[in-house]
């Protein structure tokens, strides 16, 4: 287990860097949004939860994983690259005339399942699909990651109420709890108060984790994919936007903040 | 035997049901909408029967779920509602997704245009054609009666992308209860003699046959064209229909000039390089609160029998060609 602490660990911080090189390429990748959900990433893809073939990126076999929070997504473009969904040269092309890894991505990158980042669809296409496996007689399963402040989008909730009623268990939502949205923190915007007893209320099996905790984020996502229990679950992962860089790191306005080049070589250890 | 006219809404669910059956890769939503023959899908396919709720966003990504699964969706609830409530959701995860993924989606509407008759501008729907037009990849058809209806079916069943199917919550007139429309070329020449070719959807297929019906006891005669797929119909097939007529008229029960029928038809004369005189009819002006018949209401923002006829008459007056008695075929190109 020790080992594959480190793993992880070590994994995710080369995805810190990875993404932090991108955005030195491609200053209109949303860098905050991307730095809180590293570590989520890093567990669904290294640590053992999702079933996935790079070579076959849409086989039947596959877990599909819905990344609503696309915007905030950037960091999955160094995984899917180091795991062969598409050739690490791409990583040069972020946001470039040829290039197909856009500031926000889209299905058209081996991998991404769904068109993402304009926010609140994921949850309830998330839904279509459990439910299409189940009535197909598929074990297979669905996460769908999204942001807090993309809870405030109310198609999030009917399908929240959906998934409940259809008891959807083959449904795994993870939410990178950053607490910040684009033009504040999501509490002075609309706070969703204790958000496990909101996912409780509606009928979901709900747990909380440190987000940037690799093992615990592990051991969460693998039990809840386990569980079957006739309730659709939640992940609330508790993140920092912006993690790791100086005044970016759970700021305000760390969204729309875009870190000074020097910062960036800095931490990249480039003169 | 004879048929007697039924809602449209009912001839399709009908064949759907027969259809569901042999296919099972027929899924079925409802937000909440009904019908009598809903019942029975219900209650046969219960596995692949929803009603969503009063939720047309969530009908949109659950359908766009379903379809990315395999399945073939019918996404179904009143007109207004399952176009503009959801439109974002529409062009995200049908219009968008579509365009990388295999998708087979079927958005039907009930109540186009007037049909919701007294309840109002919430439940009438005049501007889905523009909406639903604008996404380059919908199919979008809208019947006249309820035998296109039912031979739209396949189309859906057979052709992957979004489509949008409105459908007239009244009760029509049969128009094809002795020939079936020509559903490949999309759309039906009713009538071909005439000075003037009247161009229309939906319900207004039928105030235009009436309107061809009183010129033509005025001595004058009128084409008309059901147009019921509005975005994949036989360019040179109806390129050539209109060809021998001096002058178009566009009906539709829907915002005059918003982009509906009569900007498609612009666009496509334009297009074609076809240089006739054309004539929008729809509703003029914008909302309205008044209460009365269809018929009423049409004649209230200017598409009834009668003003419809008397804009008609005004346009063929005011053309050269026809007050000449010339040929008035003005083909450019």
């Amino acid at each position: 287990m020790t080992d594959m602490n480190a793993d992880l660990k070590n994994k995710a911080e080369w995805v810190w860097r990875e993404t932090l090189s991108i955005h030195r390429r491609a200053a209109e990748t949303r860098i905050a949004s991307s730095l809180s959900p590293i570590e989520i990433f890093v567990v669904l893809y290294y640590g053992g939860v999702l079933r996935f073939d790079p070579s076959q990126p849409l086989a039947d076999s596959r877990d599909r994983c819905i990344i609503s929070k696309g915007h905030g997504s950037i960091c999955m473009y160094p995984i899917l690259a180091d795991l062969g969904f598409f050739g690490r040269e791409e990583l040069e092309k972020v946001c470039e005339s040829g290039g197909f890894l856009g500031g926000i991505p889209d299905p058209v990158i081996p991998g991404y399942e769904t068109v993402n980042g304009s926010l609140g669809h994921g949850l309830g296409v998330g839904s279509g699909v459990a439910i299409g496996l189940k009535r197909k007689g598929s074990d297979r399963s669905v996460f769908v990651i999204c942001g807090d402040g993309e809870l405030h989008e109310g198609a999030v909730w009917e399908a929240t109420m959906f998934a409940a009623q259809h008891r959807l268990d083959n449904l795994n939502l993870i939410v990178d709890d950053n607490r910040v949205s684009m033009l504040g923190y999501t509490d002075d915007i609309i706070s969703h108060g204790d958000l496990s007893q909101r996912y409780k209320a509606f009928g979901w099996e709900c747990r909380q984790v440190d987000g940037h905790d690799v093992m615990a984020v592990r051991d969460a996502l693998s039990a809840m994919k386990q569980e079957r229990a006739g309730k659709p679950k939640v992940l609330i992962a508790r993140t920092l936007k912006g993690r790791g860089v100086p005044g970016l790191e759970n700021a305000p306005l760390s969204h729309v903040m875009n870190p000074k080049p020097e910062v960036l070589d800095n931490l990249l250890g480039q003169e | 035997m004879t048929i007697k006219p039924i809602a449209m809404r009912d001839a399709l669910l009908d064949r759907i049901w027969r259809s569901m059956g042999p296919d099972p890769r027929i899924f079925f939503l409802s937000a909440d909408f009904g019908s009598p023959v809903l019942d029975r899908i219900r209650a046969d396919f219960p596995e692949r029967f929803i009603n969503v709720g009063v939720a047309e966003q969530n009908l949109i990504n659950v359908s766009a779920g379903l379809a990315l699964e395999g399945y073939k969706v019918f996404a179904y609830a009143i007109a207004p509602f399952i176009t503009m409530r959801c439109c974002e959701q529409i062009r995200v995860n049908m219009a968008l997704l579509s365009s990388v993924r295999k998708m087979n989606v079927t958005l039907i509407g009930v109540g186009a245009g007037y049909s919701y008759v007294v309840s109002g501008p919430t439940h009438q729907c005049y501007e889905d054609i523009t909406v639903m037009r604008a996404f380059p990849n919908m199919t979008v058809l809208s019947p006249a009666d309820h035998i296109t209806a039912e031979q739209l079916l396949d189309r859906c069943l057979d052709r992957d992308g979004p489509k949008y199917l409105r459908l007239d919550a009244q009760v029509l007139p049969m128009l094809y209860e002795n020939s079936p429309p020509d559903i490949a070329a999309g759309f039906h020449v009713h009538q071909r003699e005439g000075t003037v070719c009247l161009v229309a959807t939906g319900y207004m297929v039928h105030t235009a046959l009436k309107i061809a019906a009183r010129f033509k006891e005025e001595g004058r005669a009128a084409a008309v064209i059901d147009l019921f797929d509005l975005t994949n119909f036989n360019h040179d097939r109806f390129l050539s229909v209109i060809a021998p007529y001096p002058a178009i008229v566009t009906l539709e029960e829907g915002f005059r000039g918003r982009g509906g029928l009569d900007s498609m038809m612009f666009d496509f004369l334009g297009r074609h390089g076809v240089d006739k005189p054309l004539l929008n009819l729809g509703v003029d002006g914008s909302y309205r609160f008044e209460l009365g018949t269809r018929t009423e209401l049409h004649e209230l923002v200017g598409i009834g029998v009668d003003a419809a006829s008397g804009r008609i008459q005004e346009f063929m007056q005011n053309l050269p060609s026809v007050r000449e008695g010339a040929s008035g075929r003005k083909v450019v190109r």
